[in-house]
């Protein structure tokens, strides 16, 4: 009988399949089979290895090579050339964007150096979709431990004492929340994970689930015990069909093997697991609105108190907890508190998941010790600033956020440090913007998405919301005022002080912080000192009227040969004309 | 087939352990003992696919876990494949020729585990090869 003597995996995370992973895989086992190894060599489909600017991704155990942005037709040399001769494809190494050296180990890369991986853990290790893998990696042995030999109360102590708190943005203590719920008396109680990811370019709770579903269902059995609810709900958005796709083969196999349902462990404890699909509302990540949604309700706030632990679903105590929060659990019970207190910072303990997104040069999923710092993320992990420009600023915490700027680059990071900068941690995207980022709109950018996501419940948040975003849009086109500007910043401190959750009264943050950190680009498109239309430079253009065929608005004109001119009063700023130009001749606003 | 013991779970486990247990074994570094088989054309015609398979069914037969299996391309020696190269922590690396199916008993046993090397096998001992 042949031996499987090495492990192929493979992405199998959103990012890398939307790269064509899953063929990569189809390949690597046709050619296998050609070569008559397939019997020896396994190949796995395996979740998210963070490293998505680089995808799709593969590593080669036990040899520990990691190739990154391999395509199907890579196959044939992989398995000729590494698989059966044993030889390294160079060209399918990462290069260090710094050294510019080969690197095969992805513990020389400096992407993973600094990088700690506790929520993270077995993405990229196990096959998601195999319940005995993530048992081979001590699956279920948390939940083991925690019926035959802890009491409800242990498990709450042990979750405060590590001092997890809530990974969905807000903070808030986990075994707190956990205790709170625990202590009110009710015939029925329930446990809800929530994973609506909302925040544009967040990828953390999505990677979580494709990559390692067992270990959210296996906390929310914990949780449900500590608690006392024998039913949980993941609330997850319909925007994420392979995360629900392995979240159902994980709870179907869990079903079967009696991890989930009746007398687990033959301990008596029951606990049941279904999942609701969300439309995708981001109002729904706020708890009060996630539950009414849950119960088939419009996603709607409502005011607390009354608190979820007291009324929630069904109006009966409800725990509510994100992805993340869940994914550190397991670790928590089998290391122990102490353990994972020892991580972080004074008050925030153990790790945080960011998505990693804009203009660095590794952009993808990272997970590092609180307290580490923005520099750290950015230049040591993130590679630097793409193509050698200057930093400008980061965006963290989504549309509730703000930016951060150079100046406090070596802030470490944990949810009072972000708060007192100015930003938030939130769910954990992390945007990075570079000298050519334009505030202005990117505050508009994150009003025009509040604006839209606004329930309309209240006032405050659906008329004011809309008349940041107008303010913005006319500021943009060069038509503010200097009064416009105060009257925003008054509106700003309006909303917060009165809307009635956490998306209103968080809205005006991006605007908040740019107009305090980059006041003067507000104060330029007011004045007239910044250019808000496209323009041609004379000694440039050559009259190829490449642009004025592309200008969807007619606004370019001029004789063929000579230099031509845009029309600013009719220009919409679409930018067709600077990407028709082939001769650097128009200029961007 | 429903767990339904900490102690059922703990078997599983274990049984499955072993098929992964190679994904872990290349992270470590330290006392992992390498074990390089020559797999380029030269060695594979000379049988070495026979070689690496033995060493694999010794690997699980004697429970080894710190030993960690890599194939690599042609060594140089091809007049004496199977090539096997033994590097353990600390010590010198050893390339031994002319391994068979056969020899790999008795390498894992005087080698690996007891610290003697196979004098006939010897092609060259040297720190400052691979």
């Amino acid at each position: 009988m042949a031996k499987i003597r090495s492990h192929i995996m493979v992405c199998g995370g959103t990012g890398c399949v939307a790269s064509r992973s899953e063929e990569l895989i189809d390949a690597l086992k046709s050619e296998l089979k050609t070569v008559g190894y397939d019997e020896e060599i396994k190949v796995v489909k395996t979740g998210c290895f963070g490293f998505c600017g680089q995808g799709p991704i593969i590593k080669i155990h036990p040899d520990n090579v990691f190739y990154v942005k391999v395509m199907p037709e890579d196959a044939n040399e992989i398995v000729n050339e590494h698989i059966v001769k044993g030889r390294t494809i160079e060209r399918l190494l990462f290069e260090d964007p710094e050294a510019k050296v080969k690197q095969d180990k992805h513990s020389q890369m400096n992407f993973y150096k600094k990088q700690y991986r506790i929520a993270l853990r077995n993405c990229g290790t196990i096959n998601p979709e195999d319940l005995n893998e993530y048992i081979a990696f001590r699956g279920y042995e948390a939940l083991g431990k925690v019926l035959t030999e802890m009491s409800p109360e242990d498990v709450i102590q042990t979750v405060k004492q590590a001092g997890l708190r809530g990974r969905g943005g807000g903070g808030f203590p986990t075994g707190l929340k956990w205790e709170l719920t625990y202590k009110e008396k009710s015939d029925e109680k329930y446990i809800i994970c929530n994973a609506d990811e909302g925040d544009p370019g967040a990828f953390m709770d999505r990677s979580i689930l494709e990559g390692d579903p067992h270990s959210v269902i296996e906390a929310m059995a914990i949780g449900g015990y500590s608690i006392g609810a024998n039913k949980g709900i993941v609330y997850i958005r319909a925007e994420y069909p392979l995360a629900i796709k392995r979240l159902e083969i994980a709870m179907g196999q869990a079903k079967e093997a009696g991890l989930i349902g009746k007398d687990i462990f033959g301990t008596g404890f029951d606990f049941d697991l279904e999942i609701r699909l969300g439309a995708g509302a981001f109002v729904c990540g706020e708890e009060t609105a996630l539950i009414h949604s849950v119960e088939g309700s419009r996603g709607e706030p409502t005011k607390k108190p009354p608190y979820p632990s007291v009324s929630g679903y069904k109006e009966k105590p409800t725990c509510v907890c994100n992805v993340e929060t869940y994914a550190n659990i397991c670790p928590i019970i089998l290391n122990g508190s102490e353990w994972f207190s020892s991580i972080g910072t004074e008050k925030s303990k153990g790790t945080k998941v960011f998505a990693l997104a804009g203009k660095v040069n590794n952009v993808g999923l990272v997970e590092v010790p609180m307290g580490t710092t923005l520099r750290e993320i950015i230049y040591d992990i993130g590679g630097g600033i793409f193509n050698d420009k200057d930093f400008k600023a980061v965006q963290t915490g989504g549309p509730s956020g703000g930016v951060i700027t150079v100046a406090d680059l070596d802030t470490p990071i944990d949810y009072e440090s972000l708060k007192a900068i100015g930003s938030m941690m939130g769910s954990g995207g992390m945007i990075v913007m570079d000298e050519d980022d334009d505030m202005v709109n990117i505050s508009k950018f994150y009003l025009e998405f509040t604006q839209e996501e606004s329930c309309g419940k209240c006032t405050p948040c659906r008329v004011g919301t809309r008349r940041l975003f107008e303010t913005l849009e006319k500021i943009t086109e060069g038509e503010g005022t200097m009064e416009d500007l105060d009257n925003m910043e008054q509106l700003c401190y309006m909303i917060k002080d009165s809307a009635l959750c956490g998306l209103g009264q968080t809205a005006p943050n991006p605007i908040l912080s740019t107009m305090n950190f980059f006041h003067q680009e507000y104060v330029d498109y007011v004045t007239g000192q910044k250019k808000t239309k496209y323009s041609i430079v004379e000694d440039k253009c050559i009259g190829c009227t490449a642009c004025a065929r592309k200008c969807p608005v007619d606004c370019i004109a001029g004789e063929v040969k000579k230099a031509h001119v845009i029309d600013e009063d009719a220009c919409i700023a679409c930018g067709a004309c600077y990407d028709a130009c082939k001769f650097d001749a128009v200029l961007k606003p | 087939m429903p767990i339904k013991s900490l102690d059922e779970l703990k078997k599983i486990r274990d049984e499955h352990m072993k098929k992964v247990e190679l994904r872990e074994t290349g992270q470590v570094e330290g006392d992992t003992i390498e074990i390089l088989v020559g797999m380029a054309t030269c060695g594979i015609a000379a049988g070495a696919r026979e070689t690496l398979s033995a060493i694999l069914d010794e690997i699980e037969t004697k429970g080894l876990k710190n030993v960690k299996v890599v194939q690599v391309g042609c060594m140089g020696y091809c007049h004496s494949e199977p090539t096997v190269q033994v590097n353990k922590p600390g010590e010198e690396p050893v390339l031994y020729g002319k391994i068979d199916g056969a020899k790999v008993k008795d390498m894992f046993e005087k080698h690996i585990e007891g610290g003697e090397l196979l004098d006939d096998h010897i092609l060259i001992k040297t720190f400052d090869k691979a």
